[in-house]
């Protein structure tokens, strides 16, 4: 224990190890920075997106404006108008009057027109309403922009109550050119659509294909192709599978643009490599002594892998197919060369309607020069964000949950 | 064609086979591991109602050849066959046996316990459902009874049929796989190095376990432990580099053995 060479040496050894640590706390400290930095940076940008601001205001319901039998013909936005600017006597300009139409959103009366529709005894009363601020006055109120005439605001906010709200739009609405009325809902449908059919597809072949090639396929030179070119295939660059869809989907069976089907066909190429590599790790996993147990008692080949093996290997194949999963759900490139990328108002009902995805609608409103819009592309990111972060948890539990020790 | 006439010479026949037919028979049987060839020329018969052990250093091939006895090798790709291994005077490696129907018939144990992740019952019950052995609920659960009894693990168990066979202990866990492989009604029990993951006491439960089976099945075990052999069996084989070189009774070939390499293994000088 005295020999001070070999002290020397060890104290060497054990500063080098303490070296090799310090570096991997940095790195982690490092990235820990920057993806904090990151989802802050979202976060702060996007939160605001989440609300919107109305003003409550009397709107005289006259019944001479309004057709009883046929309540929703009438010019609500004019009805809305007036009321809006009759709370105002002092401004009398043409120059004021516009100021304080500007302030409110085209959509401010559509709330309105519903609530007679459903309920036509309003008519000839007078009721309190909640009309939507236009995306200028809103994004004064958060305190994001100045473009707007300060004084008129400042007069309309002494005059009446005008109040900060979650907004639900944001999640009813489908997409539009008006800032403050665009939502994420047709996204979040063609979303959910895509993945659906990229799913039902991509997980039952790629399960299939891994189980096949896992324990009935002969391994000759034919088989072994195959692995590299499944390895080669999740290494492709999206976009390519993207001008595949197009050229295939699109343009030699002629089935309908922007649609979900043609984009969860395209996914489910995508995510098949996936799917199969994750699955055929799971099922290689599982020992074989388990199907050598199974076949010693007389299964045969198919009822030791599908009674034993695949039981086993289903964790696996599951967090195979949730990774899948999520990648399809943050794909972009793919869905733009078929023209998923397109302005669309509606929310798709069918998987043949034209649509969009979340990504995409991101990649949509980042393009825009309006501010709430860049708003609504944090809060886009978040919602994607939050929904890939589930996913995962979903993955870590089910994990967790069939995991089992042998 | 009476395969079972045909002389079959060894070194020295065991007694016991000049009374009884054999219930399993090898006629010149190779085996090969792609270019390498693990079992040369072996022939053997193997009688009923008894124990016979196959010992031998290791590589030796005795495990190569247990599992040629139910067509286990057929799951190695790289694996071939030449020769023929008979039940009851039937090549098992004929095109018109089945599989799966051979290995109902000669049923193994296997070195390491490995009871699937599933409950004891369904450990037991799996093999005479997939075989349809049993025509409803109770005559399975008298099945999966019986089995249990036969391996001596009933009395354990019988409270926690429902927990997992993975929660056993390792003995109890090889009795529950000894139990699995009754379960199908097997003629014969192939049982690969069975206790050679366990320790003494439940080696010895095992033990005491063979001897009571060998009443009613034809067991073959590969053993590395000599005194395992002389304690269970009532034949012995021993295997050295892929070839047969010494068959006959346990007693004899324990106490004279007619091979020089034999008595070398035997007295520990080499293996």
């Amino acid at each position: 224990m005295t020999d001070t060479a070999y002290r020397s040496r060890l104290k060497k050894r054990y500063a080098a190890e303490s070296r090799f640590k310090a570096y991997g706390a940095l790195a982690l400290i490092l990235t820990s920075a920057f993806l904090l930095y990151l989802l802050v940076d979202i976060a702060r940008k996007g939160w605001p997106a989440f609300f919107e601001h109305r003003a409550t205001i009397d709107v005289t319901l006259d019944a001479t404006q309004i057709d009883a039998a046929n309540p929703g013909a009438a010019d609500y936005p004019g009805i809305v108008k007036e009321s809006w600017r009759d709370k105002f006597p002092e401004f009398t300009s043409r120059g004021d009057k516009k100021k304080l139409n500007l302030l409110l959103s085209q959509a401010a009366s559509d709330d309105l027109r519903q609530r007679v529709i459903a309920d036509p005894t309003l008519i000839g009363k007078t009721v309190k309403t909640e009309v939507l601020l236009s995306d200028e006055a809103d994004l004064f109120l958060k305190g994001q922009s100045q473009e707007i005439d300060k004084a008129v605001l400042e007069k309309v906010i002494a005059t009446v109550p005008v109040e900060r709200h979650w907004s639900w739009r944001l999640f009813s609405n489908g997409d539009s050119r008006e800032p403050e009325l665009a939502g994420l809902r047709g996204a979040i449908m063609g979303s959910l659509l895509t993945v659906f059919v990229a799913l039902a597809l991509g997980l039952p072949i790629g399960v299939a294909a891994a189980v096949y090639l896992e324990q009935f396929a002969p391994k000759n030179r034919w088989t072994d192709l195959l692995e590299v070119n499944i390895n080669n295939l999740a290494a492709v660059p999206s976009i390519i599978f993207g001008l595949f869809g197009l050229a295939m989907f699109l343009n030699l069976f002629g089935m309908p643009r922007s649609a979900p089907v043609v984009g969860g066909l395209v996914l489910a190429l995508l995510v098949l490599p996936t799917i199969i590599i994750a699955s055929r790790a799971a099922l290689k996993a599982v020992p074989p002594s388990i199907k050598e147990a199974a076949l010693g008692v007389g299964a045969s080949d198919q009822q030791a892998v599908f009674h034993h093996v695949l039981p086993l290997a289903l964790p696996g194949v599951l967090t195979g197919a949730i990774l899948g999963l999520a990648r399809a759900f943050g794909e972009t490139a793919p869905l733009l060369m078929i023209g998923m990328v397109a302005f669309i108002a509606d929310v798709p009902k069918g998987f043949t309607d034209a649509a969009t995805v979340l990504p995409v609608q991101i990649y949509l409103w980042s393009d825009l020069p309006e501010l709430t819009f860049q708003s609504k592309t944090a809060a886009a990111i978040m919602v994607l964000i939050g929904i890939l972060f589930s996913l995962n948890a979903v993955a870590i539990y089910l994990r967790k949950k069939f995991e089992r020790r042998w | 064609m009476d395969k079972q006439a045909s002389a079959l010479i060894t070194p020295t026949a065991p007694r016991i086979m000049a009374e009884r037919k054999p219930r399993i028979a090898a006629r010149a049987v190779n085996i090969y591991y792609g270019e390498k060839r693990a079992i040369h020329d072996l022939s053997i018969d193997i009688p009923d109602k008894a124990v016979s052990a196959f010992i031998g250093p290791s590589g030796c091939g005795k495990s190569t050849f247990l599992r040629a006895v139910n067509r286990m090798n057929d799951t190695i790709p790289s694996c071939r066959m030449t020769g023929e291994v008979l039940l009851d005077g039937k090549n098992i490696y004929d095109r018109d046996v089945d599989v799966v129907e051979l290995r109902s018939h000669v049923g193994m144990v296997f070195q390491k316990p490995n009871p699937f992740p599933k409950s004891i019952y369904e450990n037991v019950a799996y093999g005479p459902r997939i075989h349809g052995l049993a025509k409803d609920k109770a005559a399975l659960d008298e099945i999966v009874e019986k089995s249990l009894k036969k391996a001596g693990l009933f009395e354990e168990v019988k409270d926690r049929l429902s927990h997992s066979g993975t929660s056993l202990s390792g003995g109890q866990q090889q009795r529950l796989c000894i139990a699995r492989a009754i379960a199908v009604n097997p003629e014969v029990i192939l049982m690969d190095e069975p206790c050679s993951a366990l320790d003494p006491i439940a080696t010895a439960r095992i033990e005491e376990l063979i001897d009571e089976l060998r009443q009613n099945y034809c067991i073959i075990i590969v053993t590395h432990s000599m005194q395992q052999a002389a304690r269970v069996s009532q034949l012995t084989a021993f295997f050295h580099l892929g070839t047969l070189v010494e068959y006959g009774d346990t007693d004899e070939m324990f106490t004279s053995p007619q091979d020089k390499r034999t008595q070398d293994y035997i007295t520990g000088r080499f293996g």
